[in-house]
């Protein structure tokens, strides 16, 4: 692992800055992601400013139909949650099935979002939930945060905070994993929001994603057969050795119909 | 018999230092002003290296010198050897390319080392070893094992890549057997490419002596005394007496730290060049590159029957993939541990086999758990059970119809060995009994009401193990003898200490060498200990692999503790003024037969070492050792049967159960022996359903991290249901087969005949992955 | 860079480059070689030790980001003669073969137990331990060891 200056800022106000200050910089939140990469050497930044020491950017806040998780909340905290588990159980379980016991331990919703890995689960929920993603500087809307592999809306160091989520009347998320890496090779998050459904996908494609055409296909039911006649564009989806694209489109379908039986019962 | 006797569930001692944290692996270990080396590896299959320049990284931070293949040539150093010589079927010997430990004028595969950098710290190692500058003249290289032969030429002198040609069997009698048999099952296959990956990486760390010119080497090996005479021998590192090889704690092995591989010989030559202690750990990026892999075989397996389902004749063409280099035992595990097993359990009357071993640019293949008798049984156990199928036999009534019966053992096979003993019929019906065969096709309607498919699916095998006899190894190309060292030294005291030349890396043998010594000697469990792993502590040992350990190993225990029974005998005749055909040894006491005259084991071994007026022909001390060599392999065999539910919307294969029966002869320790089942089943798993190394088509490994090569986490399996039969071993004195190995040999067929079974499909390449089992199922 | 941290009860203040990871500190600095190094990816669990209550990768922790915390390596938890009850659980139950990843399950397996009050089966200890590989034993009596271990905590 290469060298680099280490910070540990004790406010946003000075992570932003920190980072605005250093010739390379990048925020270390969990570190699940990054710290192997370092190790791998395919990143080589000049400064890391830890947000482990600001205060207030981890816990979980509910309030009527918003659901806030700060982004350095760890995965196992989600998963944990009373709150999460009340308002939206799918969040919660979707939390549970991230990585490992140990990487749920580390790992945070905000490293998640930040990295936009494209097999990550996170990303699922906050497009099928239409979350707002809050930054230091505004508010991106789910729909508008994640622009392709390993790329999001975020302007070179801007920090997330927060991730509001509407509370849905309902909603489920299945995944199916990779067998070795456990990442998601497709995920589907469903939610019913009170208007009209959602439907979330990560894994398939080199970005979360909206399948619109099922959600439009539902017509407010959730109806499990859809999700196998739904138009679904897979030119564009990844492929590897565990999975073609072929095969990962299958599997969003399968997926999407088991969330939407979840629903249903 | 003790509560720690043979037969007992004794827990392990070792386990006390692992459970705590004290264990001591190579890399815990850290010498005064060490430096650490890190490789320059390759990063093309194939390439010509034009230059070298290290001129900035011999200058970096706290760089002591950076090496290549050339220095060590220099100094004298040899190529690593391959051990064992297979002759093609024109009697010509197999063609052994020159294996420098870091190549020189070319590399060949992705991972080669070609240099290494010694510096005063691991990370200015890594960054110095980042400075050197290699040119490299890219070639086109060999990566498909189908159409090696036909491929550029990877070793000068190496004709079509091909290193033999070899075969077993009678040809004639089986091209008869098929001109007129009623029917013949054809399967063609692949036996999955596999990496061992044991969880402690590869590591050494070496300290030369410049006044004494003596090395001290400690590495992950599962048989230091052959490291230690390769290097020696062949590499020319050393003279044997000046070197000093120790494996302490080795984190698993499963065949792939037999081998002497380039790092830990170019490390030791480091210590000497530089005159400091060189440390070298792996990390697992370079242990997916360099370590031996296995398994990785294309086969057509051709089987006749009669309209019984008589077996009439097998017929097996396989090419096996030798990787780069001929690894150290690499050329005798297609071959001898391959074409010999293909009689499995049966009475097949005639069988050829014809196995073409090849080079191409991957890593090395050597022995991996199980080594030739997993591709053997796959072989066997999938041909049967579809022939079963083609036939509309149950599989296992075809089976039992072709049994070798108990009343025919010895039965010899036509390919070449002598089974002793076995009752293949017993394991079998108390395999089905246990997994309730009967009932599966009620448990197949439910699945199926489910929208689920199931399968089960049998898997007979047989392995050789405990390597035989020197002779008949050496006769056949081994270059080294099979036997097995063992001493046991009575101290002053009474209390034992035991020396033996296998090697433990997980296997117990701390807690069963001593069950065996202190049942055979009367000696408390707690006084016996146990010694192995250090070439400076014992004479000379052949290492564990092959599941040898306790059938060779604890045999030369038992010879050796004869001696010192023998010797007893003698002072305590002397004692008890009796002659010593007249003293009786039982329960760790002498005694003259008749009287009530005895001495206890304790009073004899003090005797021993302060002998009051011995006779002259009577030696004080009491330690004698003993070198066994087997009359025969031993020939575990049992039945496993794997039941699998498949979802047929994802593909994904839930291996619902598992169970085992096997006939290891006696059983040490049960405890243990279960143990070994169980990883040995995993691991066969693993290879039906999760693991494969792969090489893209420019040869570059894709599998080469944990993101990618599935090894299998606890929630990938189920509990297994292990049992055991016994036929006690003929020809060593414990009766013992051995059992390291059985998991990963049955398991593989049985997963694969019951996920084939599930499917309704003829046949399906392992892994029996979540995709290939939809494809498989979108196809049919 | 100045690091204070606490390993098995013990202060420490130390000089550490901002480059080192936890399980460096641990095996380096202070001889602590029961943790294990088994991957470079993060996934094989051989290095996972209790920081500030959670099982963690120390192979995935940054020296800075242990500032202050409270670690527990398999060093800490009971010496023969006084076991704690997951380590006398593996002997007893043959949970561990060449015991390399031994330290890291049995941390992550307390973990698990104390996170889950004991409430476990063996479905649940399989999956509560996915994060540690063994190449040894096909988990088969690490999840007894586990389940009989959950009893007794």
């Amino acid at each position: 692992m290469n060298g680099f200056d280490y910070h540990r800022p004790e406010s946003l106000e000075a992570a932003v800055a920190a980072r605005r200050a250093a010739a390379d910089g990048a925020y270390l939140a969990g570190g699940m992601t990054l710290i192997p990469t370092l190790k791998q050497g395919l990143a080589e930044p000049s400064d890391l400013i830890d947000l482990g020491a600001i205060r207030g950017l981890a816990g979980i806040g509910l309030e009527a139909d918003r659901l806030t998780i700060g982004a350095m909340t760890r995965h196992a905290d989600v998963a944990a949650s009373a709150e999460v588990q009340r308002a939206i159980p799918a969040l919660a379980y979707l939390a549970s099935e991230i990585g490992d016991a140990q990487v749920r331990n580390r790992g945070t919703l905000g490293g998640s979002l930040a990295n936009s890995d494209p097999a990550a689960d996170y990303p699922a929920a906050v497009i099928g939930l239409g979350a707002s993603i809050l930054t230091d500087r505004r508010t991106i809307a789910a729909d508008d945060y994640f622009k392709g592999l390993f790329e999001t809306a975020l302007e070179p160091g801007e920090l997330i905070r927060a991730v509001a989520f509407a509370v849905p009347r309902r909603a489920a998320y299945r995944k199916f994993r990779h067998p070795a890496s456990r990442y998601a090779v497709a995920g589907v998050f469903v939610a019913d929001t009170g208007d009209g459904f959602r439907v979330g996908v990560t894994g398939a494609g080199p970005c979360a994603f909206r399948w619109t055409a099922l959600e439009t296909a539902l017509a407010g039911k959730p109806d499990a057969a859809a999700a196998g006649a739904a138009p679904l564009d897979s030119r564009r989806f990844n492929a590897d050795l565990h999975a073609s694209a072929e095969y990962r489109a299958n599997l969003v379908r399968v997926m999407a119909a088991r969330a939407l039986a979840d629903l249903a019962g | 018999m003790s509560e720690q006797g043979i037969g007992k569930r004794v827990t392990r001692r070792e386990d006390l230092r692992f459970i705590t944290g004290k264990g001591r692996y190579t890399d815990d270990i850290n010498l005064p002003g060490q430096a650490y080396a890190v490789f320059l590896r390759s990063p093309y299959p194939r390439a010509r290296i034009r230059a070298i320049d290290a001129a900035a990284a011999a200058k970096a931070p706290g760089v002591v010198g950076v090496f290549t293949g050339k220095d060590l040539a220099a100094d004298g150093i040899g190529h690593l050897p391959c051990g064992w010589l297979v002759k093609s079927k024109d009697g010509s010997d197999m063609k052994v390319p020159p294996r420098p430990p870091l190549a020189i004028e070319t590399v060949n595969f992705v991972g080669e080392p070609y240099a290494l950098v010694v510096a005063e710290t691991l990370g200015q190692a890594r960054a110095a070893a980042a400075l050197v500058e290699t040119d490299f003249e890219e070639l086109e290289p060999v990566v498909a094992l189908a159409e090696a032969t036909a491929g550029p030429q990877i070793h000068p002198e190496i004709e079509a890549n091909r290193c033999y040609d070899w075969e077993l069997g009678d040809q004639a009698a089986v091209e008869a057997a098929f001109a007129k048999a009623p029917h013949v099952t054809r399967l063609e296959f692949a036996n999955n490419r596999l990496i061992p990956n044991a969880i402690e990486p590869r590591a050494a760390v070496a300290a030369y002596n410049r006044p004494t010119e003596e090395f001290t080497l400690y590495t992950t090996s599962q048989n230091p005394h052959l490291e230690r005479l390769i290097l020696a021998a062949f590499v020319n590192l050393a003279p044997e007496h000046k070197l000093r090889v120790i494996s302490p704690d080795v984190g698993g092995g499963f065949g792939s730290k037999i081998f002497v591989y380039p790092e830990e010989t170019a490390a030791a030559w480091a210590a000497r060049r530089t005159n400091r202690p060189v440390k070298w750990t792996a990390d697992r990026s370079e242990a997916f590159l360099s370590d031996a892999h296995g398994r990785d075989h294309l086969t057509t397996a051709e089987l006749a029957l009669d309209e019984a389902g008589t077996f009439l004749a097998l017929r097996v063409r396989t090419r096996a993939n030798l990787g780069a280099y001929l690894s150290t035992f690499a050329s005798s595990v297609p071959t001898y541990l391959y074409g010999t097993l293909l009689a499995g359990q049966y009475r097949t009357p005639a069988i050829h086999v014809e196995v073409e071993g090849v080079f191409t640019n991957t890593a090395p293949v050597d022995a991996y758990r199980g080594a030739g008798r997993p591709e053997a049984t796959y072989v066997v156990e999938r041909i049967v059970e579809t022939a079963a199928r083609e036939l509309g036999i149950d599989p296992a009534e075809l089976r039992r119809r072709n049994f070798i019966r108990p009343d025919q053992f010895p039965y010899e096979t036509p390919v070449a060995l002598v089974y002793d003993t076995g009752d293949y019929e017993a394991s079998l019906a108390k395999a089905l009994k246990q997994a309730d065969y009967a009932g599966f096709p009620a448990r197949r309607r439910e699945s199926e009401a489910r929208g689920k498919r199931r399968g089960i699916g049998l898997s007979c095998y047989i392995e050789a193990c405990g390597l035989a006899p020197s002779q008949l190894a050496i006769q056949l190309g081994a270059g080294v003898g099979l036997y097995e060292s063992g001493e046991v030294r009575v101290n002053p005291t009474g209390s034992v200490t035991v020396f033996t030349g296998s090697h433990s890396h997980g296997q117990g043998h701390e807690t069963t060498f001593a069950q065996i010594v202190s049942e055979k000697l009367g000696v408390p469990f707690e006084q016996v200990e146990v010694v192995h792993g250090d070439t400076g502590r014992l004479e000379f040992g052949l290492g564990t692999y092959g599941s040898r350990s306790v059938a060779v190993g604890g045999s030369a225990l038992i010879k050796a503790s004869d001696k010192i029974i023998a010797k007893g005998k003698r002072i305590a005749a002397h004692m008890l003024e009796a002659a010593p055909d007249e003293v009786d040894f039982e329960d760790g006491v002498f005694a003259v037969r008749q009287t009530n005259k005895s001495l206890t084991f304790g009073e004899v071994a003090f005797a021993a070492y302060v002998p009051a007026n011995f006779p002259e022909d009577l030696e004080p001390g009491l330690s004698e050792k003993s070198f066994y060599d087997p009359k025969n392999f031993t020939f575990p065999a049992g039945s496993h049967i794997a039941e699998v539910e498949v979802d047929p919307q994802t593909g994904v294969v839930d291996l619902v159960r598992f169970v085992a029966v096997d006939d290891f002869g006696e059983v040490i320790n049960p405890m243990i022996v279960e143990g070994q089942v169980h990883g040995g089943i995993a691991q066969g798993v693993g290879q039906a359903l999760l693991e494969h190394g792969v090489y893209d088509a420019d040869g570059q490994l894709v599998t080469g991290s944990f993101m990618d090569y599935c090894l299998p986490r606890a929630d990938d399996l189920p509990s297994f249901e292990v049992d055991t039969t016994v036929t006690p071993c003929t020809h060593n004195p414990l009766g013992v087969k051995g059992c390291g190995e059985a998991g990963a040999i049955g398991a593989p067929a049985a997963v694969m005949n019951a996920v084939t079974d599930a499917l309704g499909v003829k046949d399906l390449a392992m892994p029996a992955s979540p995709e290939r089992v939809w494809r498989a199922l979108q196809a049919a | 860079m100045k690091l204070s941290l606490t390993v098995n009860e013990t202060d420490h203040e130390l000089e550490v480059a901002p480059n080192a990871l936890l399980v460096d500190i641990l095996r380096g600095d202070l001889g602590l070689t029961g943790t294990h190094v088994g991957c470079d990816t993060s996934q094989c669990g051989a290095c996972t030790v209790e920081m500030d209550g959670r099982a963690v990768k120390s192979c995935t922790v940054l020296a800075g980001q242990a500032e202050g915390a409270r670690v527990t390596t398999i060093e800490g938890l009971g010496a023969p003669g006084n076991l704690h009850p997951m380590q006398a659980a593996f002997q007893a139950h043959h949970a561990l073969q060449c015991g390399f990843c031994t330290p890291g399950m049995i941390i992550s397996a307390i973990d698990l137990v104390k996170r889950t009050d004991g409430r476990l089966d063996e479905v649940a200890v399989r999956e509560g331990l996915a994060g540690n590989y063994c190449r040894c034993t096909g988990y088969h009596n690490i999840v007894q060891a586990v389940l009989a271990a959950a009893e007794r905590m």
